[in-house]
């Protein structure tokens, strides 16, 4: 990323070529107006929580309710009571177990061995996979925790089929927790990677991978050393996107299994959820919030330095 | 070229056809798994005896019937209505004016500040509800229907922002030149010029936050309290902390009533907003 350019006489069509060097700040200040909503909302509802976060995190505001006055700086005592619970190191695994397996290995694998295989396949056929991903995950969240509730439940559908096949049919929710709240942000997500990888994969041109074939690459060669390095970029930024999303996950996790059975499946932000608003340990939460963002901001740092925006 | 990638190279040796055998019966199988979900869904909605699983029903619109009450279902979509046309509205004029400086000016701080706001589409909103609903608190705004429609407006606001800017340097500027020699003000040439021919690119924008925040539930789950304000995600939520496990039927007719707005808004937009979140996912379109 190039440094800023330096200030240019400006070219531009409306800008009369003043002297006076105050109207042309004048000027350029009256330009930014439009940007000023924009920067209010943005600074009240985003930038300031994401300060007080901090302030909170070391300080025993939060605590101290909405009525103290002032706040003492208490150091990390905040952070070092979070990290000596027990429950917090399991939520911590939870969500990197449910980030790997239903993030990184469900839906970016599936989306890509979907986009692969659809590819150069009937339309009909295309359309039909597309319009079952796509619905899953277009549903409203908490509508897809209900339908996956009942697919998974005792007696549900999943019980109905397995029990008609004579399989073993365990209570999915119950037994296998952590495998079901996977399972269901899969169906819910893989519809994301798999339009990424589709267009990515359209992009190749056909001519690349002729010419491999011709040389005598045969299907498998072809995909490792042509087709994947091709949609290299593709994958990176589906990687980085997909697991800030799925380190986000609550509605569909809250509403399978609540974080249970006993926290099996609680992961950080049901964690949160259930230390500041059921406990109404504010300060905690504020701490695991903090936790949680600075996660999320390392991810988003690197996804911007694989992404490489054209900014101009 | 389609011709050539299914018919050409696969000239019917036998080792092929058995492997495109193969790949068939694997999309099989998962088109299966991703439908059985949804049988039950829309099964049991017109079920008259329904339970967890998909069976055939016994037909009735009754479910329907039930929930389509003021209180039960028609009172928290109208709130859902209003909550999220509200943050949809505010997003977009938000984002178009924000966009129009960063499209058309050269501006001393435009590359960091694009890049804090795409930093910011990375944050997870989650992880900002508890400061936020702190905020809230203090600043008396807890159960406030504008105040938290303002909150989702703003959540996808630096998404929002990129992708207007993106649709507004698709219009060339030339356009706007010509409006200012016949005497336009650049607000006048905004209006008249440049916004009718990003209609479409607007409309996605609109249709990305409106039902982004209709399929939201933590936010009006954790800012609003009282029951006559909260929008479909939580009454769909407290209905079946009520009488869930018990009318499987009518979770399910509510659940379809609530998710058909934002499936159609989808389908007549789908084309445009694939785009849209491609660019989102880093491809350039």
């Amino acid at each position: 990323m190039s440094t800023t350019p330096p200030v240019r006489p400006r070219l531009d069509a409306e800008a009369p070529k003043s002297p006076a060097g105050g109207a042309r700040y004048r000027r350029s200040a009256g330009r930014l107006v439009p940007l000023l909503p924009a920067a209010l909302l943005l600074a009240v509802f985003f930038l300031g929580p994401v300060l007080w976060s901090v302030y909170a995190a070391f300080t025993d505001a939060a605590l101290t309710g909405p009525t103290a006055r002032d706040a003492n700086f208490v150091g990390l005592r905040n952070f070092t009571r979070l990290f000596g619970d027990d429950r917090f190191a399991w939520a911590i695994w939870a969500t990197v177990i449910f980030a790997v397996a239903s993030g990184i290995v469900g839906q970016n694998g599936l989306g890509l061995t979907l986009a692969l295989l659809l590819r150069g396949r009937a339309r009909w056929l295309r359309n039909v996979i597309g319009v079952l991903l796509v619905g899953a995950w277009v549903l409203p969240e908490i509508v897809a925790g209900f339908t996956l509730y009942a697919f998974f439940t005792a007696d549900g559908s999943l019980d109905a089929v397995l029990t008609g096949l004579h399989l073993p049919s365990p209570d999915w929710l119950v037994e296998h927790p952590m495998l079901t709240v996977v399972l269901a942000n899969i169906w819910r997500g893989t519809a994301f990677s798999w339009m990424v990888y589709t267009a990515a994969l359209d992009e190749i041109p056909q001519e690349i991978e002729d010419a491999a074939a011709t040389d005598g690459a045969d299907g498998w060669r072809r995909l490792v050393f042509v087709t994947l390095p091709l949609i290299r970029r593709a994958m990176l930024t589906n990687l980085m996107v997909v697991t800030l999303q799925t380190l986000a996950v609550f509605t569909l996790i809250f509403v399978l299994t609540g974080g249970g059975p006993s926290g099996a499946t609680e992961t950080v932000p049901l964690y949160m959820y259930q230390q500041a608003f059921r406990f109404f340990q504010l300060g905690q939460g504020t701490a695991i919030a903090l936790v949680l963002l600075a996660i999320g901001g390392l991810f988003s740092l690197l996804y911007l330095r694989v992404l490489k925006p054209e900014v101009d | 070229m389609a011709l050539v990638r299914s018919g050409g190279l696969s000239v019917a040796s036998p080792r092929r056809r058995t492997s495109s055998f193969l790949v068939h019966l694997v999309l099989l199988g998962v088109a299966l798994c991703f439908a059985a979900p949804f049988a039950w869904l829309l099964l049991a909605s017109v079920d008259a005896d329904a339970g967890p699983d998909a069976r055939l029903p016994d037909w009735t619109a009754g479910n329907f019937e039930a929930v389509l009450d003021w209180e039960t279902s028609i009172r928290p979509i109208v709130n859902s209505l209003l909550l999220c046309g509200g943050a949809a509205v505010v997003n977009m004029v938000v984002a178009v004016l924000a966009a129009y400086p960063l499209s058309r000016h050269r501006l001393r701080f435009k590359r960091p500040f694009l890049y804090t706001l795409l930093f910011a589409t990375g944050l997870p909103i989650t992880a900002i509800m508890v400061p936020v609903y702190e905020m809230f608190v203090r600043l008396e705004l807890v159960d406030s229907l504008p105040a938290t429609a303002l909150f989702l407006a703003t959540a996808t606001l630096p998404f929002s922002i990129w992708l207007t800017k993106g649709f507004m340097d698709g219009v060339p500027v030339s356009l706007e030149e010509a409006a200012w020699t016949d005497g336009a003000s650049s607000f006048t040439a905004l209006r008249r010029v440049v916004l009718p021919l990003m209609a479409p690119g607007m409309a996605v924008v609109a249709v990305f936050t409106f039902i982004g925040a209709w399929g939201n539930f933590l936010i009006p789950f954790v800012l609003l309290q009282s029951p006559e304000k909260e929008p479909a995600a939580v009454g769909l939520y407290t209905f079946f902390g009520q009488y869930g496990t018990v009318a499987y039927g009518q979770l399910a007719a509510f659940s379809v009533l609530y998710s058909l707005p934002a499936v159609l808004l989808y389908v007549v937009v789908s084309r445009r907003m694939a785009r849209g979140f491609n660019l989102g996912g880093g491809i350039k379109g």
